[in-house]
């Protein structure tokens, strides 16, 4: 692997660049592997990466259907944070925060995570309750996590409108300052690029068209291009996850639905934290390259589609400016959409299935991007030894059988 | 936007209605008889299918009626309506 | 007035009124009809911005929505427009414009120094470097951060609001070109009702600036006609300054209307924009093509433009945007611009043709006029630094050619067709090798014509235009048998054209040749990316940005794609090009957000005693959309003093409570009994008439969905209470098993929670003040005893009246038809007035309901809590199904480490406990601490004279009386108390029954 360095940068600068490799190889895929990930985003390349990192297995292929990191690593809103209210899920949150924290280095890929801080603001006291909760929970689970006041907010966001005359004025907030945003579609490519470098095979334009099993046992998929064995196989293909299990007899409670996001034209510098609001479901920050990026809320049908009801774009931004009254004359750019795999209970399953040999990593929902690392660390561990890692041990799929949900819904907001 | 087609009120902009995901997912009759994970089945478990999709819609701001639409949960083509009894 | 570089006659400008506006200050001069950019190059101003990422100095490229440079800043302030086109801005007397991206000026940009390091910071070089030492990541991204950006936001709210429009039509036409002008005639004329749009801000695109005739008549003549036809053609609608940007699912298209105003007050010529949701039948795709830029060293210096964006500035705005020029192209079109600069004055010092024989009939002409054709010839270099100073021309195979002087080069690589539209909707398309471009095929009820279509003739695309329309038109259902004419014109033989992609060996290599203008997107940058394995086009755009500024790359894009088919040695089709996009021209946020903000942003719902509550000085909160009376201060009361205030009066005397926003539900019909039974936990059908039960209901996950009282108004007649914020819910959950599950249940269901308002009256002496009001109704324990409702005349109106209490006291819930309410409002204060009556508000509401232990759904439950886990265990049923009871039964429903709800009391009474806090056994340092659960709601109780808190607490029903601590948010404090059972007062709940 070529190091990437200034020093490097500036070396081959004066030879014109001529002389970078390729970041991965485009792999030819060979009959066996002893363990196949479907799906080339960003936690199937993790997981390659710390498989062959951690666990000495090398000898793993990456099927990508399209082009790598075409699916929902390349079409989150790139927040990164941890501040989740049970205990599951803060544990493998800030485990994966952690990892983000030297992830450039670890890679030797500047995915930009910037530490700018997320502020969450509520527009009702049951909202202020829940932070509340959600802040106390945090702090106790070593989590940084500050619960801010509106005028705190007003001096961290001058620019946000806390006027008590909106029609949901802010009451309040929580920070975590370690959360922020990378850029997202360097993670996929500097995972690919060192798992790359470790000698797994990455292979574009393959898609999966079965799942082979003897004896209650996976033993091969079948391919666009060609059969492939491996005794270990990890589905990690977000809003396609139930099309896949489904090859294999398997069904999952999960739902896909297009989550849209947008841009607007470049601006200067106007603020710097992420700022949430769930009660009208905006996420919004300010990227390096100056342009507001902007999340949704899911479009309520289940759809694979990737275009989205313009209807929850006019709403969004609606909220937008009412929220940030000064970016009204400010113009959208550009709108898309990706699909996402939605559990009953807005968690994760990274799990065994009823068939030996095949694991799933899936039901991010609308909030995968974040645990890339953590998700294929742990995922890894559970691939290599066969059985889960504490961390992801509750998000089993059988927790759908005793009801052990971990629900992150947050309290809904019903008063009496 | 969808054009959701109520078989009672005709064609009209989907933000009248209201999705409740896969249709024919009956209640079980004797839920006791059942074991955990058949319950599960039932409470959690979904085709989420690529492609053609039954599902139940309701015209919320509208008739408030509950009927079953087909969609190609691909394209988003809709393929039929149907109240629950007869199709139309 | 001068204007240096405007020609003395001809354009579509009215010299009868000439105007100024100023430019980083400077006047400049120009006339109605110009956009910003005609009239920077009528005044001689080349230099308007500088570029993205090298800072290098940019001017006009194209004259329309396509130009990659032209990106100013309008206005100050609030009303400030930032990244405006200065070629799609008309240019009004009031503009003030300014150039982003430079400092502290545009000629002296301390930034350009970025131009120098380009060498050094390709296409994604921040992946590669920045990475040490770690802590410093924040100052490089603040660096970054700083250099990039274009504009500056508003500084103020926006004091604008937007309207939109949804309309339907049989045709919507987009594009008023050739093809569109002839299309919306050809579609009207069968009567059908259409819609023509177009972006610019006269009908008639290339036409304004044509040099053929149409019908007999010059081109934007017939276009003027043909406009005035259609303006008085019932049924059309005609929408200039319009641009189509998203079209959707089911043909929905989102246009933005631009609204032009010279108001004074207004920041520029562009006040707002009005978003319209079409709904037409057919579409006709008539938005034409955009011209490709060509490749050679310098090609991004101020005075290289597309060929035809020079015709149109000496056509159409009489500007000529050189005084001397070169054009570079490989096909016919660029000789047309060469005519025109010709009849204008402006000496062509010379045209390179990549083609070996151009020899069409433009060819011939601009031959037979002298001007130098150099064939097989291309520009390889521009020469000059803030400005074109030469062209060097060499021929394919590099061997050089010499340079010509000039301060305008035209350059035209062919058309691609603006199928943007299009291909949003998932349209197909196809590679066209006679365009050398992707032109689209039709699809679901979309008409493409015109040069979008691939039909680069004049009178081509005038026969499709017309087909196009009548088709679109019979495919709605319109059509009144007669042919339309179609327009005449006369066909030029055109060769066709040659692509090219890369210019010819190696030269120019130390030179930057921009394949994306805004970018700074470079053909090495391109080069590195494939060659560092980011071949998919996908690949391509998201490693070097290409396509990824404000112009959406609409002229890089195409480019793009034969360049890199090229570099890889493959066939252009199966490059592709990236995925297009909503918004084809970006749209301001508030335009798109239209009138759903402010007090608009979501209804606000008030009961009919708003009024009241207002002149009674009383505080709101917003709970769900619904604005209630929180608490009544009195003058100099703390929120603390009057809730205390109020809490002691229902305790001792009376209080009254607007409860109106309950959901009531009337549920009717024989099987309604059967009905509630199989909705809620406990049993329903023996209720007798004219009494009240709790109730509560779960989902099918066994969790608590909703709660409330039910009372059984006569033998097939209920009334459901719901809470507040579920009222909708519920109903819709009720209806969904009645219509989905239970269709043979004879049940209907009614909302009645606007119907009826509810007067809470509690207290002790409420059954006084209820009698002093004036009523029918027996109010004596034994005739109306608790639990128990009753029909009746108070305060002279028909009045449903609830003994039930969620205060714990003794208790009338009043319900009366809400015309009615205020006026029983009003007689029960009056008739209080003698017992102390006092007006409450809902945080006394939740004090009293908290040292009742009652619990509050969405407070103490949050989608994981069953009844057991709240104590209500008792109201579960074994002897029915209910929803949701298979799921109690599941192992992780009957763990014994289940959170369930006790009361808190700290060791200090005057300590209240932080709502939302931990609850620990031992406080320590340790992180994670393991956690037994948290507080729900907490408050200082003014009976009690201390503070209460109800919690959640694993296991915490069998050990009650343990010690606990509660951790504070703010400080490192732990707060000890101990748990207890969540009743505090009343326990035995002898107050009710009085």
């Amino acid at each position: 692997m070529q190091f990437y360095s200034f020093p490097n940068l500036i070396r081959r600068g004066l030879r014109g660049h001529r002389d970078w490799t390729p970041a991965w190889r485009k792999a030819e895929p060979k009959p066996a592997y002893d363990v196949v990930i479907v799906g080339a985003g960003g936690h199937g390349l993790a997981t390659a990466y710390y498989l062959a990192k951690l666990h000495g297995v090398t000898n793993v292929a990456v099927l990508e259907r399209g082009w790598l990191g075409g699916g929902n690593i390349g079409r989150n809103t790139a927040i990164v944070r941890s501040n989740y209210l049970w205990d599951a899920s803060a544990h493998i949150y800030e485990f994966s925060l952690k990892l983000w924290e030297g992830l450039s280095q670890e890679l030797n890929y500047n995915v930009m995570f910037s530490q700018r801080g997320l502020l969450n603001i509520a527009h009702s006291e049951q909202e202020v309750r829940d932070l509340a909760r959600r802040v106390g929970a945090n702090q106790l689970n070593g989590i940084d996590a500050e619960l801010l006041s509106t005028d705190e907010i007003s001096k961290l966001v001058p620019i946000l409108n806390t006027s008590p005359h909106t029609r949901y004025p802010v009451l309040g907030g929580t920070l975590q300052r370690r959360g922020g945003v990378a850029r997202h579609d360097a993670v996929a490519w500097g995972y690919a690029r060192a798992a790359d470098a470790l000698g797994v095979d990455i292979i574009e334009n393959c898609e999966v068209t079965g799942i082979r099993t003897a004896n209650g046992r996976v033993t091969a998929l079948e391919t666009t291009r060609g059969e492939i064995r491996a005794g270990t196989v990890g589905l990690v293909v977000a809003g396609n996850a139930s099309v896949l299990a489904s090859m294999a007899g398997i069904r999952l409670p999960i739902q896909s639905h297009p989550l849209q996001a947008l841009v607007t034209e470049p601006l200067k510098p106007v603020f710097d934290p992420v700022v949430m609001s769930a009660a009208v479901h905006v996420y919004i920050h300010q990227t390096d390259r100056g342009e507001l990026v902007l999340g949704a809320g899911i479009d309520a049908p289940v759809s694979y589609d990737l275009n989205g009801n313009f209807r929850i774009i006019e709403h969004v931004l609606a909220a937008v400016c009412e929220l940030f009254p000064i970016f009204s004359r400010v113009r959208m750019l550009r709108q898309w959409a990706g699909t996402v795999d939605v559990c009953p209970d807005a968690s994760p399953i990274i799990s065994g299935t009823p068939i030996k040999g095949l694991f799933m990593n899936c039901g991010w929902g609308t909030g995968g991007f974040k645990a890339t690392p953590g998700s294929g660390w742990v995922f890894a561990h559970t691939l290599a030894h066969q059985e889960p890692h504490p961390l992801n041990e509750p998000f089993a799929l059988d927790r759908f059988t005793t009801g052990a949900l971990i629900d992150e819904h947050g309290a809904a907001a019903v008063a009496h | 936007m969808l054009l959701i087609p109520c078989p009672w009120c005709g064609p009209r902009e989907d933000d009248e209605f209201t999705f409740a995901g896969e249709a024919d997912i009956p209640r079980p009759a004797d839920p006791d008889a059942l074991t955990d994970e058949q319950w599960a089945d039932y409470l959690f478990m979904r085709d989420n299918r690529r492609g053609r999709h039954r599902e139940q819609w309701c015209h919320t701001a509208g008739c408030r009626r509950w009927f079953i639409v087909e969609r190609d949960t691909v394209t988003n083509e809709i393929l039929g309506a149907s109240t629950y009894g007869n199709s139309s | 007035m001068s204007q240096p570089f405007r020609l003395d006659h001809g354009g579509r400008i009215d010299r009868d009124a000439p105007l100024q506006f100023t430019f980083d200050g400077r006047p400049i001069n120009a006339y109605r009809g110009d956009t910003v950019a005609s009239a920077l190059l009528a005044n001689g101003v080349t230099l308007v911005g500088r570029s993205f990422k090298h800072h290098r100095p940019r001017g006009i490229v194209s004259a329309g929505a396509e130009d990659p440079n032209a990106f100013v800043q309008i206005g100050h302030g609030a009303r400030t427009l930032p990244n405006r086109l200065a070629t799609v801005t008309a240019a009004t007397p009031v503009l003030k414009v300014r150039h982003v991206n430079a400092w502290p000026t545009l000629e002296y940009d301390v930034m350009s120094v970025f131009g120098l390091a380009a060498p050094f910071i390709p296409a994604g070089f921040y992946y590669k470097t920045l990475m040490w030492p770690r802590r410093f990541w924040p100052l490089y991204e603040h660096f970054l951060r700083h250099a990039a950006g274009l504009g500056h936001a508003p500084d103020a709210p926006d004091p604008d609001r937007y309207d939109h429009v949804h309309a339907h039509c049989d045709v919507l036409v987009v594009g008023a070109g050739p093809a569109g002008l002839a299309a919306a005639r050809a579609a009207a004329h069968t009567g059908a009702r259409v819609i023509l749009v177009d972006e610019q801000a006269e009908p008639g695109g290339s036409l304004l600036a044509s040099r053929e005739r149409v019908d007999d008549l010059p081109g934007p003549d017939w276009a003027d006609a043909v406009t005035a036809e259609l303006t008085a053609a019932p049924g059309v609608t005609l929408l200039p300054n319009t641009t189509a940007f998203g079209l959707y699912e089911s043909n929905l298209v989102l246009l933005a209307e631009r609204l032009i105003t010279d108001q004074p007050d207004s920041a520029g010529s562009e006040n707002g924009a009005r978003v319209w949701r079409v709904l037409p039948k057919q579409i006709v795709l008539a938005t034409g093509a955009h011209e490709r830029p060509l490749l050679f060293a310098n090609n991004d210096r101020p005075g290289v433009m597309l060929a035809g964006a020079i015709s149109t500035y000496v056509r159409r705005y009489a500007v000529a945007p050189g005084s001397r020029a070169v054009l570079f192209t490989n096909n016919d079109s660029a000789y047309r611009t060469a005519l025109d600069l010709t009849d204008a004055g402006v000496p062509v010092a010379a045209i390179a043709d990549v083609r070996t024989d151009p020899d069409g009939d433009l060819p011939s002409e601009a031959r037979a006029q002298g001007i130098p054709v150099h064939p097989g010839a291309v520009v390889r270099h521009a020469h000059g630094r803030g400005r074109v100073a030469a062209a060097e021309l060499c021929s394919l195979d590099g061997a050089p050619l010499g340079a010509i002087e000039c301060d305008l080069l035209g350059i035209s690589g062919g058309f691609a067709p603006a199928l943007h539209l299009h291909a949003q909707a998932r349209g197909p398309s196809e590679w066209d090798p006679m365009l050398a471009a992707f032109a689209p095929k039709p699809g679901r009820g979309i008409h493409p014509a015109g040069a979008v279509a691939g039909e680069l003739e004049l009178a081509a695309a005038l026969r499709q235009g017309t087909q196009a329309g009548s088709a679109a038109a019979a495919a709605a259902g319109r059509s009144n048998g007669s042919e339309p004419e179609v327009p005449r014109a006369n066909d030029s033989a055109q060769a066709p054209i040659q692509p090219y992609w890369l210019p010819p060996g190696n030269l120019a290599r130390a030179k930057p040749q921009f394949v994306d203008l805004h970018e700074d997107v470079t053909l090495d940058d391109l080069r590195l990316s494939l060659r560092e394995g980011f071949e998919s086009i996908e690949h391509v755009k998201r490693y070097t940005t290409l396509g990824m500024g404000p112009d959406q790359g609409k002229l890089a894009n195409p480019l793009a794609t034969g360049v890199i088919a090229e570099l890889l040695g493959r066939d252009p089709a199966s490059v592709g090009t990236p995925r297009h996009r909503p918004a084809y021209s970006p749209v301001s946020l508030g335009a798109i957000a239209g009138r759903h903000i402010g007090p608009l942003a979501d209804p606000v719902r008030v009961t009919p005693m708003q009024e009241w509550h207002e002149a009674a000085g009383a505080s709101f909160e917003n709970v769900g959309q619904w604005r209630r009376a929180w608490y009544y201060p009195q003058p100099g009361e703390s929120m603390h003093q009057a809730v205390a205030r109020e809490c002691l009066a229902v305790r001792h005397r009376v209080g009254i409570l607007d409860y109106s926003t309950l959901g009531k539900i009337e549920i009717t019909g024989p099987d309604a009994g059967e009905f509630l039974d199989r909705v809620y936990t406990n049993a329903w059908k023996r209720l007798r008439p004219g009494r009240c039960r709790y109730g509560l209901m779960l989902g099918e996950d066994g969790m608590i969905f909703d709660d409330g009282v039910t009372a059984r108004l006569d033998d097939q007649r209920y009334l459901m209470f719901t809470s507040t914020s579920n009222a909708a819910p519920v109903l819709a959950w009720l209806e969904q098993w009645l219509q989905t599950e239970w269709p043979d249940l004879r049940v209907y269901l009614t909302s009645v929670s606007e119907h009826w308002s509810n007067i809470a009256l509690a207290g002790p002496r409420s059954r006084e003040v209820l009698a002093a009001a004036g009523t029918d109704i027996p109010l004596a324990r034994d005739d109306f005893p608790f639990m128990t409702f009753r029909e009746g005349q108070v305060a002279g109106v028909p009045a449903r009246v609830f003994r039930i209490s969620f205060s714990g006291e003794l208790s009338y819930e009043i319900n009366v038809p809400a015309d009615r309410a205020r006026h029983v409002w009003e007689a029960l204060v009056d008739a209080g007035r003698p017992f102390g009556i006092t007006p409450y508000g809902t945080e006394t509401m939740h004090v009293l309901r908290a040292e009742k232990g009652f619990i509050i759904v969405g407070q103490e439950t949050d989608g994981s809590v069953t009844p057991d886990d709240v104590g209500l265990g008792r109201l579960l049923s074994r002897r029915k199904d209910f929803l949701g009871k298979r799921s109690l039964s599941r192992p992780d429903s009957v763990r014994p480490d289940r959170k369930q709800l006790v009361g808190l009391l700290t060791d200090d009474p005057a300590q209240v406990l932080p709502e939302g806090g931990h609850v620990v056994d031992s406080p320590g340092p340790q992180r994670p601490l393991p956690m037994r659960g948290h507080v729900t709601s907490s408050y200082f109780s003014p009976v009690l004279g201390r503070s209460i808190a109800l919690a959640m607490i694993t296991g915490g029903r069998a050990a009650l009386g343990e010690r606990l601590h509660v951790a504070t948010l703010h400080d490192d404090r732990w707060l000890p108390a101990r748990s207890c059972h969540p009743v505090f007062y009343d326990p035995q709940g002898a107050r009710q029954h009085v």
